[in-house]
């Protein structure tokens, strides 16, 4: 079997409802409900962590209480006010000590991450990938350590790499998104439990697909996970990112932060397929995943490029970003979005170039049916001293029936004047002429939805690596059962 | 094979079919000439099972079966195939693709193993040179940027692929070019059998040098008012509808 296809193996039987409703009965530990200084200092001492880092969640606590009033309104979404106090920040299956290896992990975790399709134990070998599970909020198992570690690259759960390499989290953790960031940042940066760390070093070539799959799974917590990834010079990683959780009738808050760093030549794919529990037909219940994600192209030439699939999540609010520092780097970000039955999707991009003959591209498509509403939101900013610059948007919508929405806010600032920017938009519908063709030819309705979203989206999926992209596939067609007939 | 009885259609409320009676056994291929608005396209939308199509009064059989009561994906699965007079573009996907899907689907209902990649590709290959088609249009997206010929060409490649048991072909021959329509001729009578029909729509008696048919049909205001061989269609080349659609009317 090739690289990822273990681990996408069994997320393929997608049929009918959401699959991944499931949730695993498992003794949790967890931090008193609410959020005051004291949480921050559970999870710190929870995490065994050294001064330095709980000071830093400290500051970061102090400036979200004084900006509490203020989460961010700017957003196409709506939701009823969230009570920061209702919510758990840290829940953990309860075991004795940390799991040395697989066979030290709760049967019942590796039972559910089974059920998952997540290869944790031999059969992650065959698949040629390494995984880090991330379950609520702590990380049960990373496989391959041994393998990559003989070529000197780091990838663990990050509250280990705070104890093992504490020199590279403290150089970079925080130096792409601040604790000051934005209000979801600056709250994950105070209550942030788990996440996936890697660092790949000078010119080394990743074999492997890296992988984190995030799972939620206790009731009425949040899931603030943080990952940080260093590409060092020359170096190049491809990371995929994977997301489920329980239904539940409330609404479950989801904010990470993720940071991507690359050096002079090195390059990171980032590519994410999420699929939280979007609540039901009704609008009730699912994730609100209000989500920071940024990568800075440190070095000259090199690369950054965001792959984006989001199916799930009640409310999604996320724009993961390249600021292109160095000279001639190129930013990437291409994404596709559905929202169905009452989902919400405010996503988009943010290209900063500061660096000479920077590039950027932004390829987003847009899927709203029933009452879904779905807007792009990017900003490609050329600053001053970026000589050359280019930037090429193209942002697509696609509706399907007539309740729903589809939106495209594109800000553009050009500073420097032999810049380039292009920028195209365009909104279709299905058409009725496409569906009876598809059906003509013996294709039942749904598949037909199928074959012309993914059709829609295929500049965007072929960035995926290919056992990912065939499921994105089927996963969009899952998402928008029912929204046609 | 397919079997019309006093076949009365509506199209937004105004009845456009007044009353069909069609006969097409198996192995035969029947033409459907008449002038423009005569309601040739609305029976082939009509068997094809389009939406806004609506039979108010007749049936239709095929191979036994009432056509009216399925959905146009079982008709397909069933045999149906429609060749369109304007193909559809779907933009991003691949023409392999989409005919795999269309193809499995069919297979599927006639309880015939799918067919995977490699089994699709040689089998599309070998059609494609019959027809004369470059391979490369395999990966093209549907119908995208194809030219009036290469629309209607790929028509008919999609219909031997998908082995119709009733080949309804709207037009083919309209916007081709002589080359072209030898092309699609000889596509139709290679699947000329005793186990299919075909429906041929058009204008025009040229496609008919070329595939001969069992038998003719003129259709005007919405009912065949003459059938006869082939001798007929000459006839209408060289006179034109206007006295028989006069004597109809009388």
């Amino acid at each position: 079997m090739t690289a990822t296809q273990q681990t996408i193996e069994s997320l393929r039987s997608l049929q009918g409802d959401y699959k991944y409703g499931f949730i695993t009965d498992i003794e949790s530990d967890f931090a008193p409900k609410g959020l005051n200084e004291d949480t921050v200092r559970f999870i710190s001492a929870k995490k065994e962590e050294p001064q330095w880092l709980l000071d830093w969640r400290l500051k970061a606590f102090s400036i979200w209480q004084q900006t509490q009033e203020r989460e961010p309104t700017w957003a196409r979404v709506t939701y009823p006010k969230i009570d920061y106090q209702e919510i758990y920040y840290y829940a953990a299956p309860k075991r004795s000590k940390q799991p040395g290896s697989l066979d030290e992990v709760d049967p019942e975790l590796l039972r559910t991450y089974e059920k998952l399709g997540i290869p944790l134990g031999e059969r992650a070998a065959l698949a040629g990938i390494a995984v880090d599970a991330v379950f609520d909020s702590i990380s049960v198992a990373t496989t391959f350590q041994g393998r990559l570690k003989e070529l000197g690259i780091i990838f663990c759960p990050i509250s280990e790499a705070v104890r093992e390499h504490p020199e590279l989290v403290r150089r970079y953790l925080g130096s792409v998104v601040p604790y000051s960031d934005n209000f979801f940042a600056t709250l994950n940066s105070a209550v942030f439990s788990d996440g996936s760390f890697v660092y790949v070093p000078p010119g080394v070539h990743c074999p492997m697909e890296l992988s984190t799959y995030f799972r939620i799974n206790a009731k009425n917590s949040g899931q603030f996970e943080r990952t940080l990834i260093i590409a060092d010079k020359g170096s190049y990683v491809s990371y995929l990112e994977g997301c489920t959780a329980p239904m539940r009738d409330e609404n479950q808050l989801h904010a990470a932060v993720v940071e991507l760093v690359a050096l002079e030549d090195a390059e990171i794919r980032y590519a994410t397929v999420q699929n939280w529990y979007p609540g039901d037909k009704n609008g009730k219940g699912g994730i609100y995943n209000f989500v920071t994600k940024r990568g800075a192209c440190r070095g000259a030439r090199s690369r950054i490029s965001w792959t984006q699939v989001e199916t799930g999540s009640a409310i999604t609010w996320k724009y993961p970003s390249v600021i292109l520092q160095g000279d001639e780097s190129v930013g990437k970000f291409h994404s596709v979005a559905v929202t169905n039955n009452w989902q919400q999707a405010d996503t988009g991009t943010k290209m900063i170039h500061i660096g000479r003959n920077t590039r950027s591209t932004i390829i987003s498509k847009g899927i709203s049916a029933g009452h879904g509403q779905n807007t792009y939101r990017g900003l490609v900013r050329i600053q001053a001293r970026a000589e050359g610059a280019r930037n090429y948007s193209q942002c697509d919508s696609l509706l399907i029936g007539s309740q729903c929405g589809g939106h495209t806010v594109p800000y553009i600032e050009v500073k420097n004047r032999t810049a380039r920017v292009e920028h195209e938009a365009t909104t279709s519908k299905i058409s009725d002429d496409q569906l009876f063709y598809c059906r003509q030819r013996g294709m039942s309705t749904e598949e037909a939805v199928t074959t012309i979203v993914n059709g829609f989206c295929r500049e965007v999926l072929q960035n995926l690596p290919m056992e990912f992209a065939v499921e994105a596939q089927k996963l969009l067609g899952v998402s928008l059962e029912g929204s046609v007939g | 094979m397919l079997n019309i009885e006093d076949l009365h259609v509506e199209v937004d409320g105004k009845e456009i079919l007044h009353g069909l009676d069609l006969r097409v056994p198996p192995g035969e291929v029947h033409a459907m000439m008449g002038p423009n608005g005569s309601g040739k396209s609305t029976l082939a939308y009509t068997l094809a099972g389009r939406e806004g199509y609506a039979v108010t009064r007749g049936r239709v059989l095929f191979q036994g079966q009432d056509l009216t009561a399925m959905k146009p994906e079982e008709r397909a699965q069933e045999g149906v195939f429609l060749a369109f007079q304007y193909p559809v573009e779907i933009p991003g996907v691949s023409n392999a693709n989409f005919l795999k899907s269309a193809v499995n689907a069919v297979r599927r209902h006639r309880g015939q193993p799918e067919l995977d990649a490699i089994e699709f590709l040689k089998l599309a290959r070998q059609r494609l040179k019959l027809l004369n088609m470059d391979e490369a249009s395999l990966s093209r997206p549907v119908n995208v940027g194809f030219s009036g010929g290469e629309k209607k060409r790929n028509e008919i490649f999609q219909m031997w692929m998908l082995d119709p048991r009733l080949a309804i072909l709207d037009e083919t021959d309209s916007g081709l070019d002589i080359d072209a329509l030898k092309i699609v001729a000889e596509g139709v009578n290679a699947l000329r059998g005793p186990g299919r029909a075909t429906l041929l729509i058009t204008h025009y008696q040229r496609l008919l040098d070329y595939v001969v048919p069992d038998k003719v049909h003129v259709l005007a205001a919405g009912r065949i008012i003459k059938s006869g061989d082939k001798e007929l269609a000459l006839e209408l080349e060289a006179k034109g509808y206007a006295d028989l659609v006069k004597a109809a009317a009388t």
